[in-house]
Parts: structure tokens; C-alpha cells; sequence
């Protein structure tokens, strides 16, 4: 099949408002009798449930958690970009797509991030519409902040809580149409197989979490807005629950997965701690606006960080990259924990590890700016630290706590020890500029596609992302579908797809229950999380991947001799939730693997230590490498499909932050 | 510092809603580094590896927001540290040599799923029923079209800052839920956006929220105080004025 990412004619700037203006519309009495299931409940799937039932669709919601408010974008901390422009810093429609396209490192499609960044702005007035109290000025306008990768300021949040914010404004809006009838929220339930009829996407195969008992749900479109796939590297900031399973079925039944190897490895994340690790938990990047990140310049240096002296510690961002400093993208910074912890400069018990000291800014940016606003005259250090402290608990106080409650250590007193970790995924299902998958019928929004992030996306994009798929991009584009689907009745749950869908996955459940092993399913995930770290994470290479590929196919086999699932198939199970995503996992790995060592450059988060330059960045081969890749499943193995990306608005170069 | 700690553990095991439950005893060795929750992991993978159940229970994001952890340990809603929430709480917390016991939610608007978990769609339901502002999509003006006082902002940033997770209920000798009912209408009363539907709103909560049988306020406090949150107990008295000031003008 050739792949067509239908993006539209004309120029960058016009492709979306000409497309809204000429895709072909449905009619509001035929809306009420098209039926569209929608699975995840984050901020991509809430969003595009409430908007589609407000537009009169008849709507199924699905989640895994006990409620839809649970879905893990409630985690995101630190923010989410619109090129508003209130800040009068020089932000634009076009500096936004810019600075995306260029921090994906050109691996993301031009018509898709300029549809992102157009559509950025009218998201943040839908958020304060429906009550999400933003941070704000003393005059009462919104506050921003500051990420990586860009030099405005076009972050809107809500202290360390942005995403908690916003999801919870998308799930008042999704219950409000629950309440209203439009909706039939489905929670505890977990989608196990697609159901396709006639080559097109008809339903989902889900199971009732809380009875075990497996159900039929029909739909004349399906859409997938379940997240990421971090969780395959076991330790990662996903929620423990996150998982790849209904994106993983939809790709055994012929959707392709797009770019399966960019991996984000965010930079600020605290240590792992020891062996019984089950997450790893983000220190948000706008921490990176007033934290700096430094080593001891000697190794091994074992003194408390307050004693090291200023001229013994090496701020190797600033040294490095001088013009973003602390505030590079987080594929850059991640790395250069690494090489400086690789080299042997790392710090705390396991050398595994960099600090993030507050202490600098806390003096001379807010200490000094509340002296003088006070009119305190030559005022103490001490003065200055408890001033700026002041300032920096109400900006980031609830972080602090956590990394205080977690690690028992005080932030305020001594500088945080951090490191890099797992936090998201830029590959996914591939989809088209419809955000259809290659199944027709079938959509992938927010995380759970690929489309917008190229090999690196940058911070506070991912709520961006999420919401204008579903408020803004989705609600149009599926109309393009369904506007042929007018005549299509309801398809009973009796139809021989369903019966043989049903099978597949009741057939699944009962070989886990059959296997009677030894090992938990969660002791599987961890070794394959290990083999995923240590071989396809931060940086790969041809024989790691090679031998990744052979552990993985290793550990799947023992995974089906010696798993050990309890309890019954019909109950409230864990354990086999659990094992059932882990049997995913094990498939996708390979995927991952495979994917990484077929691009032969290195580009944003895909760091192949084969191709570097001199100076240890990152090096493109865009004359081979500029497409990108989409995997069909082919039962034992994979066949490569290219999607050719061409810049016609953007100079595609190397990337640079010095 | 990465000292053992033998700790028991009496835990609640109930089959399904309808069977009657039961306390357990369990050994585990811990590490005060490790979380609860990751304590149970550990237990859960002793069972599993001698052929037992494992102890079902909820837990999702494990970094205290997503609401979904929910044990009653030692007779507290999320244990003995405030503002924290059960994977938030670690085992530093306790003594070697410790016995915690731990039990589900306890609340009949909240019934048991199996052993620790429980059912909290009431609040879905109660939040259905009017924690929202009725925009559509496409419906908004531009954000900086309506100024808000930052006192304001923050306010109602405070108020919604509530995770749902529902200690408040457990919490509570009557199980009432006036603390997260009061949250969220108290958020939404505040911003301007939330004025037009701000009497019909807390009238349609209140009365789901009686509906699913959760019980009358004690004005005792324990849901704040319990609050991983720390939801001020201001927000009842709030609740109280919205829902008076509503009947008087005949909602």
C-alpha cells in the first residue's frame, strides 16, 4: 500500500483553512445516527468525545482507570504553548511551528506542525472558557513562562499542575455530556481487539475489568487516544497502567506503526533509588528556568554540594551552549547528563546522577528583585535566600515537596540530584493529515499517533498536541469519513467479525491463564525494561540493538513457558490486565529495536553513537534518512513503508543551540 | 540508611462486592526508601511466586495527582503523613518491627470492587451532574478578554487543585463528600466563567450528591484535614452559602 499523508495543496500558512472551508460536512441529523468509539480518556480522547457530542454524534468513551479524570495527562507539570504572543517577545504562528519542526530535529511533517501552531491559540481560550484557573498576573492577564528550545516565552500554566488543569477542564466538559446523554462513559474497561468489517474499522473488543467478561461495542469510526508507550522500558514517568495495548492490536490488524524508535528521555527526573524502583518521577522542565545544572569539575568529587566552590563546578549546559544554556531541548540535555555521569563526574550514591541548583537565581534573580521592591538597602545573603525563597515556593512549590517527600532531602537547602529517564513517545500509529490511521476509519490522536514531534518534541507540546486533536483537528477531519458513511446502519454485534474478534481475544486470555508459570508478569516487564534501557535507550548502537533483538525474542518464549497469571478470568484481575500488557510490550520492543537500527543517523532522541560529530552531537544523514518510517506487521516480521518528508517552508539545517 | 524492615501487615481481603471480607496477616521485609505502594508490589510478587492471590488494589500515576490510590492505613485515609497521598508515603514513615493494618475506602456510596479497591463513580456522577461550564468548542473569546484577579485565579486554583481520590469520604464518620462537592463548586463560583450557571450548579450537585447517599457534614474536619491535597475546610462553608444563596432566589 503507498502511503498518503493527504497533506493539502497551497501554501504552509493556507492548508488549514482551506481544508476546513472545502472537507465535506455531515449534516445534523445524520450526525445523530453515526456512532464513534473513543478510546482513552486523557486529554486527546476527552477533548475530542465532549467536542464530538456537543457537534451531535453519538459517543462511546472508554478508559482503564476508575475515571476518566485519571488518564496520565493529569501528571504533566509544567505547561503548554500558544503562540499568543502576550508577551510582546517576538512570538508568532510561524516561530512556533519553527521552533518545532527545528526541536524535532526536521523529522516531523511541515503541514501538520503548522496546523498545531495555528491552532494553538484558540486552545488556550477554550481552557480559560470552560474555568481552568491559568496562573495569572496581578492585573489579571495570564502568566507565562519559558521551556526548552525556544527563546520566547509562550508557556501558559498552572503552578506545577498544568496538565491536572487542563484534563480536568476536558473531563468536565466530557461528564457534561455523559449528564446530558450524548456520551456512554465506559471506565474499567480495556479495549484487547479491533474489529474490522470490510476493510474498515466497525468496533472494539473490550473487557470489563471489574467482571473480566468481554463485550462488543460497535462504531462507524473508531479513535485511539491512549497515550504513549514509555512503559516498554518498564521505569519511565508513565503511569504504571499506561500501556500500548489497543494501539498494538489496531497495528496487528494492519494500522502501521510510525517511527517506533524516538523515544524522549527527559533530563530532570529523580534517580533511580533501588531495585524495587516501579516509576520514575519527573522534576518539571520549568525548573530549568531557575535551576541550573552543574558537576563537580573534579571526579569523584564526594563533597556536599554547598562546599564545592564556584569555580570547582562545571555548568557544562552554559559551557556547551552558550545561547540556550540550561535551556536546551531535552534530547540535548539528557545526553549531556550522560556523557558527564559516563565520564565519571557524576554525583550522589550511584554517580548516576547531576545537581539542579536553585540557589543562584533564588539570590540574584528573585532575592535581589524583592530587596528592591522592598527598598532593603545592601541587604545579607541570608536576607536575599529567605527572599527568593519566597518567590520560588510559590512558582514551584508543590515540586519541591514531592522531590522532598520522595528523597526525604530539602531542595530549598541543598541542590536536587537528577537524571535522566523515559518520560515520552514521538512514534506511534502513523497517521495521515486526517490523523487516520492506515486502516480506514480508525484515528490516532495526541500521544498515541506520531504525527507532530518528529524525533524530539519539545516541552509543554504534548497538551498542545492533545487538545488540538481533539477540540480542534479531529472534529473536522472525521467528517471527511463519516459524511460517506451516512447510509451505513448499525452493525449488529452478532456479525461474524465480531464473534471472530471475540475469539482472538478470549483465545489470547485463556493461553496467559493456561501457562501456569513460575514468574510474575511484572518481573517479565522488568527484565524486558532493563534490555530496552541499556540497549535502545539514550544511545544505540548496531551490535546492542542486534543483541537487544535476540534478548527480546528470548525473553518473549520464556514469557509464554513461564509467566504465572492468578485468579480467574472472570473477576477483577490484575495480574492478567497486567500480563496482557506486558505481552505487547515484549512484541513492541522488538519493533523499537528493529526500527532504531534500520536509521543508520542519529536525529533528536535517536542518538546511534555510530554517527556523531567530533563535538558528540548528534549527526543527520538527510539525503537517506529524511522520510518517515511506518511499519506493517506482518505476522513474524515487519516490512519497512517510507513517508518522504519534504521542507518547503523551513531550511532544513543542522540543528544548533550554541 | 538502606536498613531492613520487617513489617506485618493485616490486610483486608474481600472476593467481590457481595462476599464478606476479612483481615489477613502478611510478613513482608522492607526498605524505608521504598513507597507503600511499592512495598505491596513486593508482597504481591512473594504471593504470586508461592502460588497465592495477590491483594488487589488501585494505583496508577504513583506521583500523588491522579487520585487513584486509596488505602486506609493505620485507621487514616492515606496513612500517618498529611498531604500526601498513599504512593506519596514511603516507609520511613514507619518502624521496623511495625504491624499496619490496611483496609479499603469505607464508605457505602464508595462499595468494595476487591479488597482495596472500590467503586468511586459517584463522584463521576456527581460532577455529571453540574461541575462544568456549559461551553462548546469554538464558544471561547479570547483569554485575556476577561481579566481575572490574581487572588481570584488563585483562589480558585487552590479549590481545584482536588484529585477526586475520595480520603475526604473515607475519611468522614458520615462519609460525607461536602469537601469535594464544595471544591469544585467553590472553583467554579469563583471565575467569571462560571457565573452564569452558578446557582443551578451547586443545586444539581447537592442533590447527586444526596442521591448517592453520601451522608451529612459533621463539621469535624477530618476530610481536611486527611486531604492529600489539604483542601481547605472553607470550601464547605462556601458549599453552604452557594447552595442557601441559590434556594433563596428560588433555585
Amino acid at each position: 500500500m503507498k502511503l498518503d499523508a493527504k497533506i493539502p495543496q497551497g501554501p504552509v500558512s493556507e492548508k488549514w483553512n482551506s481544508y476546513k472551508s472545502s472537507v465535506p460536512l455531515v449534516n445534523p441529523a445524520n450526525k445523530r445516527n453515526l456512532e464513534i468509539i473513543v478510546v482513552g480518556t486523557g486529554l486527546a480522547g476527552s477533548s475530542a468525545a465532549s467536542t464530538l457530542a456537543e457537534l451531535g454524534y453519538k459517543v462511546k468513551a472508554f478508559c482503564f482507570q476508575d475515571s476518566p479524570r485519571r488518564a496520565h495527562s493529569i501528571a504533566a507539570q509544567g505547561g503548554i504553548n500558544a503562540a499568543k504572543n502576550y508577551q510582546n517577545d517576538g512570538d508568532s504562528v510561524h516561530r512556533l511551528f519553527y521552533d518545532t519542526i527545528k526541536g524535532g530535529d526536521f523529522r516531523a511533517r511541515e503541514g501538520n506542525v503548522h496546523r498545531l501552531a495555528e491552532v494553538s491559540v484558540n486552545i488556550i481560550d477554550q481552557c480559560v472558557a470552560a474555568g481552568v484557573p491559568f496562573a495569572r498576573e496581578y492585573g489579571g492577564t495570564l502568566s507565562n513562562r519559558s521551556f526548552g528550545g525556544t527563546q520566547v516565552q509562550r508557556t501558559f500554566y498552572a503552578a506545577g499542575q498544568t496538565g491536572q488543569q487542563l484534563l480536568l477542564g476536558a473531563y468536565s466538559g466530557l461528564e457534561r455530556q455523559v449528564g446530558l446523554g450524548n456520551v456512554k462513559m465506559y471506565s474499567r474497561h480495556e479495549m484487547i481487539e479491533l474489529v474490522i468489517i470490510d476493510g474498515k474499522a466497525r468496533g472494539i473488543i473490550a473487557r470489563n475489568l471489574v467482571t473480566g467478561k468481554l463485550e462488543r461495542h460497535f462504531g462507524h469510526a473508531v479513535l485511539l487516544c491512549t497515550g504513549g508507550y514509555g512503559n516498554v522500558f518498564y521505569l519511565s514517568t508513565n503511569a504504571m497502567g499506561s500501556n500500548v495495548t489497543a494501539a498494538w492490536k489496531a497495528h496487528r490488524q494492519g494500522a502501521y506503526f510510525g517511527n517506533p524508535c524516538f523515544t524522549q528521555i527527559h533530563p530532570t527526573c529523580i534517580p533511580v533509588s533501588g531495585h524495587y524502583q516501579s516509576k520514575l518521577t519527573l522534576m518539571s522542565e520549568s525548573l530549568r528556568n531557575d535551576g541550573r545544572i552543574w558537576v563537580p569539575k573534579k571526579q569523584g568529587d564526594d563533597r556536599h554540594p554547598n562546599d564545592i566552590p564556584e569555580e570547582e563546578r562545571d555548568y557544562y549546559l552554559e559551557r556547551r551552549y552558550p545561547a540556550f544554556g540550561n535551556l536546551v531541548p531535552r534530547d540535548i540535555a539528557s545526553r549531556a547528563a550522560k556523557e558527564r555521569c559516563d565520564a565519571g563526574y557524576g554525583v550522589g550514591s550511584s554517580k548516576m546522577a547531576v545537581y539542579l541548583d536553585f540557589r543562584y537565581n533564588m539570590v540574584n534573580k528573585y532575592g535581589r528583585a524583592e530587596a528592591s521592591k522592598r527598598g532593603i538597602e545592601n541587604p545579607s545573603e541570608d536576607i536575599l535566600v529567605a527572599l527568593g525563597k519566597e518567590v520560588v515556593k510559590e512558582q514551584y512549590g508543590n515540586l519541591f515537596d514531592m522531590y522532598k517527600q520522595i528523597t526525604d532531602e530539602d531542595p530549598y537547602e541543598a541542590p536536587m540530584r537528577i537524571y535522566p529517564a523515559v518520560h515520552y513517545t514521538m512514534g506511534g500509529l502513523w497517521v495521515d493529515y486526517e490523523l487516520q490511521t492506515t486502516v480506514p476509519g480508525l484515528y490516532a490522536l495526541g500521544e498515541a499517533n506520531f504525527s507532530d514531534h518528529g524525533a524530539n518534541r519539545l516541552g509543554a507540546s504534548a497538551l498542545m498536541q492533545g487538545l488540538a486533536d481533539g477540540y480542534f483537528v479531529i472534529p473536522y477531519t472525521i467528517g471527511n469519513y463519516l459524511s460517506k458513511e451516512i447510509h451505513t446502519k448499525p452493525i449488529t454485534t452478532d456479525h461474524e467479525a465480531f464473534v471472530a474478534a471475540e475469539k482472538i481475544a478470549n483465545d489470547r486470555i485463556q493461553q496467559l491463564m493456561n501457562i501456569n508459570g513460575k514468574r510474575s508478569a511484572e518481573s517479565y516487564h522488568r527484565e524486558l525494561g532493563l534490555i530496552m534501557w541499556d540497549k535502545c535507550g539514550m544511545a544505540r548502537n548496531e551490535a546492542g540493538l542486534k543483541q537487544a533483538i535476540s534478548e527480546i525474542r528470548a525473553l518473549r518464549e520464556d514469557f509464554y513457558k513461564n509467566v504465572r497469571v492468578p485468579g480467574k478470568v472472570e473477576e477483577f484481575n490484575p495480574e492478567l490486565d497486567k500480563a496482557g500488557r506486558v505481552a505487547d510490550f515484549l512484541e513492541l520492543g522488538e519493533l523499537m529495536c528493529i526500527d532504531a537500527l534500520d536509521r543508520n543517523e542519529s536525529c533528536g532522541g535517536h542518538f546511534r553513537e555510530e554517527y556523531q560529530t567530533e563535538e558528540g552531537e548528534a549527526m543527520r544523514d538527510d539525503d537517506k534518512y529524511a522520510y518517515v518510517s511506518a511499519w506493517e506487521y506482518k505476522g513474524s516480521d515487519w516490512q519497512l513503508h517510507k513517508e518522504e518528508l519534504n521542507y518547503e517552508n523551513i531550511k532544513v539545517q543542522q540543528r544548533s543551540y550554541k | 540508611m538502606n536498613h531492613d524492615m520487617n513489617i506485618t501487615l493485616k490486610v483486608w481481603r474481600q472476593e467481590n462486592t457481595n462476599a464478606s471480607g476479612r483481615f489477613e496477616e502478611h510478613k513482608v521485609v522492607a526498605n524505608p526508601d521504598m513507597s507503600f505502594l511499592e512495598m505491596f508490589d513486593v508482597l504481591n510478587e512473594q504471593l504470586i511466586e508461592t502460588g497465592k492471590e495477590p491483594i488487589a488494589f488501585d494505583h496508577d500515576c504513583r506521583e500523588g495527582i491522579c487520585g487513584m490510590c486509596s488505602m486506609v492505613i493505620n485507621g487514616r485515609p492515606h496513612g500517618p503523613k498529611r498531604g500526601v497521598t498513599t504512593c506519596q508515603l514511603h516507609m520511613r514513615s514507619f518502624k521496623d518491627g511495625d504491624t499496619i493494618t490496611v483496609e479499603p475506602w469505607r464508605a457505602n456510596a464508595f462499595p468494595v470492587i476487591k479488597d482495596l479497591s472500590v467503586n468511586r463513580g459517584a463522584f463521576d456522577r456527581i460532577i455529571s451532574a453540574g461541575g462544568f461550564v456549559s461551553v462548546n468548542t469554538g464558544n471561547a473569546v479570547d483569554a485575556n478578554a476577561i481579566l481575572i484577579p490574581k487572588e481570584v485565579a488563585d483562589e480558585a486554583f487552590e479549590a481545584a487543585t482536588c484529585i477526586g481520590c475520595g480520603a475526604c469520604v473515607s475519611a468522614c464518620k458520615n462519609a460525607s463528600a461536602m469537601l469535594f462537592v464544595g471544591a469544585k463548586v467553590t472553583q467554579l463560583a469563583k471565575l467569571p466563567q462560571g457565573q452564569p450557571e452558578r446557582e443551578t450548579r451547586v443545586v444539581a450537585m447537592v442533590n447527586q450528591m444526596d442521591a448517592e447517599g453520601f451522608g451529612a457534614c459533621t463539621n469535624t474536619g477530618a476530610c481536611s484535614a486527611e486531604c492529600p491535597k489539604q483542601i481547605p475546610l472553607s470550601v464547605i462553608a462556601n458549599l453552604n452559602k452557594e447552595y442557601y444563596r441559590a434556594k433563596m432566589n428560588g433555585k
